[in-house]
């Protein structure tokens, strides 16, 4: 694996797999402005799988979640999601988007954000009945914030806040999680509780798919990872895509040898 | 009604179903934090009144048809709210900055098409202006009617709407994520505001349209935590501002009623901002004084319990106060039972917080609250049991 894909990718990857898998992307380019936030992107994320995205600042990692989205539109590429166009089964993604992204201040309670997860089947109209709290109530148990439910969500530290979005994205039910950096500037317990509740997605056959910045916990955490800067890097399980040259590649100068000497153990 | 003229109950009713309307769906638009939106709309209607009037002339009309005037200056809103949305996206303007530009632009317009009117001498122009400060004198029972009308469509739109307007002024990118058109949403959030707007002008004015539009949601904000309420809040006290300003200006002859209402609103803003529990300013600086004190205290007690100097004057002070120390700094008798008590809690706490199976108690921990209002009696035991014995002081 590791930086021998190039040549893999010189033919046209189209395998069965690839025409089902949760999330295929295919020459991706997006662009703010003139400068390329991603260029010619290629990635294929496996069902059932833990994977990360991993990339130095500004190397496109959310810029890829947010393509897959919709929330920015590509200059080019194809994004298909258990192979169709993602807008069609976005019923079955849910997002976790970055904690800092949102206004804490705003006028809910924790209760409240959770619901919004179910916001497809409530439609416009229909009334929030007692399945619909229970179900909410269930979700932040699963992260640990059950009895939170009625606080201002102002009144969270950063890891319940994050700890909520994931409830959120429980609540949606679906089959593949996207994460954006959902360990940033979080505390050791709420660590734990997440990557307790994306294995246990994992276990039951979703696929999970996290912006991650901290590669000293990559191994543990997940069994493949895709190496970007703008292109891709790697792809492929964790041990064969971190190595000195694949990181060397990724990070430039910015990893020191003592750094990578305690990431590849 | 209370023995007003037949004008005055009808300039009262018509203000505060206004009221009622714009403080509900102006509510959306100060969550998603555009609320100058709505001042680049009210004044992007002008030029539309002016060259509604001068059309209705060129075809023969006397120009001043109410539905014609309205019809032209929600067309001309329209388009000035299209060039905000054109400005903001297409180029690297801010919203601001497009805000600023599209509504001195539409405005200045305006102005040049009322001066060029006046000299067109027409002899029957007069009344244009009543729509910058809004004119009462001749509200009609239709006029009424269009409001209640218009401002109960605009409401019901906006309660229809609640959710995908909630979820995209929280949270926009997660919005566009669960396949929400935010675009879309973001743009009848403001042809409703863009509809009160055009209803309203003909009694608040489009300069002074906005306050009831940003007013009564900042002003229920201080009231709430709760969105669906900070709506419902913001929906009575709109329609209650626009009553009661409206019935204060029938008390005199020729108090203008648009500055009236703007500022009975603003009277109950003042008074939110400052009384609200909680996010009120008087709550939020005795709040601060006195977890100031009780952190002074806490810190004292430690440092008794320690039998370190207390060096803070102020810390001193309310040690003496509250009859824990004495002048000299030593600790009282109940000082140090006091003492005692703080360092013990304190003891407790860092016991809880280091083990990781109570993260959810130990995160009440903020040096202050006492153990007991957290744990049972039993659980206090347990960690009393692992607590290191030794000799408190």
């Amino acid at each position: 694996m590791q930086l021998g894909l190039a040549a893999r990718d010189g033919r046209i990857v189209s395998t069965d797999e690839n025409k089902t898998a949760p999330l295929a992307v295919r020459g991706l380019t997006v662009t703010y402005g003139e400068k390329p936030a991603l260029f010619a992107l290629d990635a294929t994320f496996e069902a059932g799988v833990m994977s990360a995205i991993i990339g130095p600042n500004g190397a496109g990692k959310s810029t890829l979640l947010k393509a897959v989205l919709g929330m920015v539109s590509p200059v080019s590429g194809d994004i298909r999601a258990y192979g169709h166009p993602v807008r069609d089964v976005l019923d079955r993604i849910a997002y976790v988007p970055q904690r800092a992204s949102v206004d804490w201040d705003f006028p809910a309670r924790v209760i409240d954000v959770v619901l919004m997860g179910m916001a497809r089947e409530l439609g416009l109209l229909r009334p929030i009945r007692r399945a619909h709290r229970d179900r909410a109530m269930d979700c932040l148990t699963r992260v640990g914030m059950e009895h939170f439910a009625d606080r201002q969500i102002g009144q969270l530290s950063g890891g319940q806040q994050q700890r909520v979005f994931l409830a959120r994205a429980l609540a949606q039910e679906a089959d593949l999680y996207l994460l954006d950096e959902p360990f940033a500037g979080v505390d050791a317990a709420t660590e734990k509780t997440i990557v307790a509740v994306l294995k246990s997605l994992r276990d039951t056959g979703r696929t999970v798919v996290v912006v991650h910045h901290d590669l000293a916990t990559v191994s543990d955490y997940f069994e493949r990872a895709l190496l970007i800067n703008t292109t891709r890097i790697a792809e492929g399980p964790v041990a064969d895509v971190l190595t000195p040259d694949t990181l060397q590649a990724t990070y430039g100068g910015r990893l020191a040898q003592a750094q990578l000497a305690q990431i590849l153990g | 009604m209370w023995g007003l003229g037949y004008n005055a109950a009808l300039v009262a009713t018509g203000a505060g179903l206004l009221g009622a309307a714009a403080g509900i769906t102006g509510s959306f638009l100060v969550l998603r934090k555009r609320a100058l939106v709505s001042d680049a709309i009210a004044h992007a209607t002008l030029p539309g009144i002016a060259l509604a009037f001068l059309v209705m002339v060129a075809l023969g009309g006397d120009g001043r048809s109410l539905a014609g005037l309205l019809m032209g200056s929600a067309l001309s809103a329209w388009l000035g709210l299209l060039c905000v949305g054109w400005l903001t996206h297409a180029t690297r303007l801010s919203e601001d900055a497009a805000i600023g530009a599209v509504l001195s632009v539409f405005f200045g317009f305006g102005i040049l098409l009322l001066t060029v009117i006046q000299s067109l001498n027409l002899g029957r122009q007069a009344g244009l202006e009543t729509f910058l400060l809004g004119a009462t004198a001749g509200m009609l029972y239709s006029d009424a009617l269009t409001i209640a009308i218009g401002g109960g469509l605009a409401t019901l739109a906006a309660l229809v709407l609640r959710r995908p307007m909630l979820t995209a002024a929280f949270d926009p990118g997660y919005a566009i994520a669960t396949g929400l058109d935010v675009r879309r949403v973001d743009l009848a959030m403001m042809g409703l505001v863009m509809a009160i707007t055009v209803i309203g002008i003909k009694i608040v004015g489009l300069v002074l349209i906005v306050a009831m539009v940003i007013l009564p949601p900042v002003t229920a904000r201080f009231w709430s935590d709760r969105g669906n309420r900070v709506v419902l809040i913001a929906g009575i006290m709109g329609g209650l501002t626009g009553l009661v300003g409206a019935l204060i200006s029938a008390t005199a002859p020729n108090l203008p009623t648009g500055p009236i209402i703007v500022l009975t609103g603003s009277a109950g803003f003042a008074l939110s901002l400052l009384i609200a529990p909680r996010r009120g300013l008087l709550a939020t600086v005795l709040g601060q004084h006195r977890y100031q004190r009780q952190v002074h205290l806490r810190q004292g007690l430690l440092a008794l319990a320690h039998g370190h100097p207390v060096y803070e004057r102020f810390t001193l002070r309310l040690l003496i106060r509250a009859g824990l120390a004495n002048p000299d700094g030593t600790a009282t008798e109940t000082g140090r039972a006091a003492a005692a008590r703080a360092l013990l809690d304190e003891s407790r706490w860092q016991v809880l917080r280091a083990d990781p199976a109570q993260e959810i108690a130990a995160s009440h921990y903020d040096g202050l609250r006492p153990i007991e209002t957290v744990l049972t009696p039993d659980q206090i035991a347990q960690i009393d049991a692992r607590l290191a014995p030794r000799p408190l002081t």
